[in-house]
């Protein structure tokens, strides 16, 4: 079999991976037509019940598995909010764990062939992102009143920089959820978009397509890494913001 | 010699590829970050275990700029 070149470089798609298809016929998207999205998203959240809530059914001591992996995550979760936000930010728990499990299985979910991973899209990032920067700022303005503009309010720093620096401040606390969303969404684009490139190429080499695959395998590997990493910055990150809220103050 | 094809085409991916430059800065970055912290933790082991943490959220600030020019390149290529 003859190794086949394209006649244009562009015959891989890497990005066609990201279209959103409804799943009965080809009709348009209204806000009830059950997309890929939708499925993979519904995926994620039941492997997210079968995880918390099958996993720990029997409660027994000596845990089993599931259970074992679900006191896990639940540990670790609140050991991270309770170092970073205090014991104030304790209130807030069941929503950071909420994100970060949901995260984690969307992610997870996505890393199957055949799958869509969610989070990929800057809609369902972006909407997080927001509710995160949206409630924590309400939470700081209802809990510390004025004292919360003293987030931008550098005392520490000479008092003729102080206006220079309360712009900066403000213009990098708005950035914060742009930065944020994208993150989270870049990544996971970012490494599903490598893998289909490498496929591509795996196809048009013919016996040569060992090279690609092995790169695949590599780039499978990071990415199994950068999904689990990407989950807890975004919740480490939610709990940096939770704590400038509820502590504000340089 | 003729050339053929789309100058707005060519445009977009000489563009990609010049944005792809910035994922060097990004990784330099991520590697400084980490760097720093292979060299606190092997002079202070003990102490190391608590600034895992601020690692990962160091790398992630500074990779997000990388992936941010990595997406604009994805965008030009292929969403034009």
């Amino acid at each position: 079999m003859a190794a086949e070149e394209g006649g244009s470089p562009f015959n891989i798609h890497p990005m066609d991976q990201f279209v959103i298809k409804p799943l009965f016929g080809d009709g348009e998207i209204l806000w009830y037509t059950p997309t890929n999205m939708t499925l993979w998203m519904g995926v994620a959240v039941l492997a997210v019940i079968g995880l918390l809530v099958l996993g720990t059914r029997r409660r027994a001591m000596v845990p089993s598995r599931s259970q074992s992996v679900a006191e896990e995550i639940y540990t670790f979760v609140h050991k991270m909010v309770e170092d970073i936000a205090g014991k104030a930010g304790l209130k807030y728990f069941p929503y950071i764990m909420t994100l970060f499990m949901f995260i984690l299985l969307a992610n997870i979910v996505g890393l199957l062939p055949l799958s869509f991973t969610s989070t990929s899209h800057i809609a369902v990032t972006a909407t997080m992102a927001i509710a995160v920067f949206l409630s924590v700022t309400i939470l700081g303005i209802v809990k510390s009143g004025t004292k919360f503009l003293s987030l931008f309010w550098i005392s520490d720093a000479p008092l003729p920089l102080r206006p220079i620096l309360a712009v900066i401040e403000i213009i990098s606390y708005f950035v914060r959820p742009v930065s944020h969303s994208i993150r989270l969404a870049g990544n996971m684009m970012a490494g599903h978009a490598v893998i289909k490139v490498f496929a591509g190429f795996a196809g048009a080499l013919g016996i040569g397509a060992v090279a690609p695959i092995v790169a695949i395998m590599a780039v499978y590997g990071l990415e199994m890494l950068v999904v689990v990493i990407q989950a807890y910055v975004f919740t480490i990150l939610t709990c940096v913001y939770l704590n400038d809220a509820l502590h504000p103050g340089h | 010699m003729a050339v053929e094809g789309d100058l707005v085409e060519m445009g977009a991916l000489i563009g990609a590829g010049l944005a792809c430059t910035g994922m060097g800065g990004a990784a330099v970055g991520v590697g400084h970050v980490v760097g720093n912290y292979l060299s606190g933790a092997l002079r202070n082991p003990t102490a190391a275990g608590g600034q895992t943490a601020t690692m990962f959220i160091g790398i992630a600030f500074s990779e997000a700029l990388g992936i941010f020019s990595f997406l604009i390149a994805l965008l030009l290529m292929y969403a034009q």
